[in-house]
């Protein structure tokens, strides 16, 4: 049995106190069992009515409790049963002729529950064709149009011959390992070359997932996650940086204004000069 | 005269039409293209043949009839996985021709050499797919961040979070060894410098540069080597990874958020 709330016994015990002349106190205590129930002399004119289809699960004889309760104030106070035959849980039905006097007690207090349970909110969709696939079409065609704008104007480098006997000075890695490159200048190469592209650049980054616990996804709720994220970029983005422009023979400090770039890659088409 | 003119458009457009119609009506047409389809006969744009577009459609694989709506924006997610997939695409294609004119030996120099100068289209097709490689290498990254901006990889996404960090790894590998492939100065020395950085491994980094290189430096054996890895090997199991990437997309739920 659901637990009375609290403001609808406040309501029967008033409508209880109304109607035996006592102290709301008084109405609760008896509620509750803690007193003795007042005694009434004149029994009221109760029609006693028999709950033939009546079915009140957990609650004992019903019919003979109705005597104690007796005012016909407590009907208009005590809540109506409609709300609970509307829920299918005590189906209480009982035909009262208007002019009768019927005296009601709370028996229980259902909580509304829904039939069905949804598992998911409902999400507001819109139909693939054309909404999706129609940009998707248009950036690839952007794209492509983009890659032989490019391959048009800019010439993809090509030196001489390799040839193991001659070291360029410097010797550059692509450019997206400049900054591992950078970073080897400063470190022992056990830790800048291997350890922390294997550690840092694998297995840090597959885990992320499984170390951030945080369920939000808003960014105002993630703040440290995404301070981490920018300034891993800023770090990687600067050494890049970095690598590619600012270091020039024996990865000496040079700027790239001054002394040109001493990056292969973009040998014949980047010019500061 | 003015007429006449018109008179004569109206024609050419009822033969063309009457053209058009007998062929739409044609079994062949019919078998060709699944009912739903925008080129079968009769098409019209309703809820019901905007279903059966994307149903009908070997894009079924990719995507579900119905995508959540803040997802389409393009400031959502930029297209960036979409262009990771789609560069990919174009350096298939360009590759796949680059690999008619070009012999992982000591003629890669020279087969280069002839591929700018003597054939056409040859030296646009190396350039787009040199540019294209740098901008995938740039993209995968991007889409990378952007994920990780939107809190994307959070359950139930962790593992295809891994998935896209391998790919990231592939993609890499996938450009580390083309770029020895020109078999020039600038590409003998970056790999240098890339196998010098992997034998510094704790161990075993003398076997792991052994590996690489075919050898102690890297040399004719290393070009085969490189070209095998990154013509055959890396490509066929990025596709496998992309597969299961793409796989996992819908299965957790399409895309993420909204925020």
């Amino acid at each position: 049995m659901v637990d009375i709330p609290e403001h609808l016994l406040l309501k029967t015990a008033e409508a209880r106190a109304k109607a035996l002349g006592i102290s709301v106190e008084q109405a609760l205590a008896e509620m509750r069992g803690e007193a003795e129930p007042t005694k009434i002399e004149k029994e009221p004119d109760v029609i006693e009515v028999t709950p033939i289809e009546v079915e009140v699960k957990e609650t004992p004889a019903p019919a003979a409790e109705v005597k104690e309760t007796p005012a016909p104030a407590a009907v208009k106070e005590a809540p109506a049963p409609a709300p609970e035959k509307a829920n299918g849980q005590v189906p209480t039905e009982v035909d009262f002729a208007p002019e009768t006097k019927v005296t009601q007690r709370l028996l229980t207090v259902v909580k509304a529950k829904p039939i069905q349970k949804p598992t998911s909110e409902p999400v507001d969709k819109v139909n693939t064709w054309p909404h999706l696939m129609l940009p998707e079409f248009i950036s690839l065609m952007a794209m492509t149009a983009f890659l032989i704008f490019i391959s048009a104007i800019l010439q993809a480098p090509l030196l001489e011959e390799a040839n193991p006997n001659i070291t360029p000075n410097p010797a550059k890695a692509p450019w997206y390992f400049l900054g591992l490159q950078e970073l080897l200048s400063y470190w022992d190469p056990q830790i800048a070359g291997v350890m922390i592209p294997l550690l840092i650049g694998v297995a840090a980054f597959m885990a992320i997932p499984y170390i951030d616990r945080n369920k939000e996804n808003k960014p105002s709720k993630r703040k440290y996650a995404i301070m981490l994220w920018t300034f891993f970029l800023a770090g990687a983005g600067t050494l890049s940086l970095i690598g590619i422009l600012f270091r020039g023979p024996g990865w000496n400090w040079t700027y790239p204004w001054i002394d040109g770039v001493w990056f292969d890659d973009l040998l014949d088409w980047v010019h500061f000069e | 005269m003015k007429n006449e003119k018109i008179k004569f458009k109206d024609r050419l457009k009822d033969i063309s039409s009457g053209l058009g119609d007998s062929l739409k009506e044609s079994t062949l047409w019919g078998s060709i293209f699944r009912p739903g389809s925008p080129f079968r006969k009769g098409y019209s744009d309703s809820p019901r043949n905007r279903s059966y577009v994307v149903m009908n459609n070997v894009l079924y694989h990719l995507h579900p009839v119905k995508v959540k709506r803040h997802g389409v924006r393009l400031s959502y997610t930029l297209c960036l996985g979409g262009l990771s997939f789609f560069t990919f695409i174009v350096l298939t294609i360009t590759g796949i021709w680059l690999m008619f004119y070009f012999r992982p030996t000591e003629m890669a120099y020279v087969d280069i050499q002839s591929l700018q100068t003597s054939i056409a289209f040859g030296s646009l097709v190396r350039n787009m797919h040199r540019w294209a490689a740098h901008i995938m290498v740039l993209v995968v990254f991007l889409h990378m961040s952007r994920v990780f901006y939107h809190g994307a990889y959070k359950a139930p996404r962790e593992f295809n979070w891994v998935i896209g960090v391998i790919l990231l790894l592939l993609t890499l590998l996938l450009s580390f060894t083309g770029y020895l492939l020109p078999w020039d100065q600038l590409a003998i020395w970056a790999v240098t410098v890339g196998g010098n950085m992997a034998g510094y491994t704790p161990v075993f980094g003398a076997q792991v540069k052994f590996a690489l290189f075919a050898g102690l430096e890297a040399t004719e054996a290393t070009l085969l080597r490189f070209y095998v890895l990154h013509v055959l090997f890396f490509p066929f199991i990025i596709v496998i990874f992309m597969a299961i990437h793409f796989w996992r997309v819908r299965k957790d739920g399409g895309i993420s958020g909204p925020l």
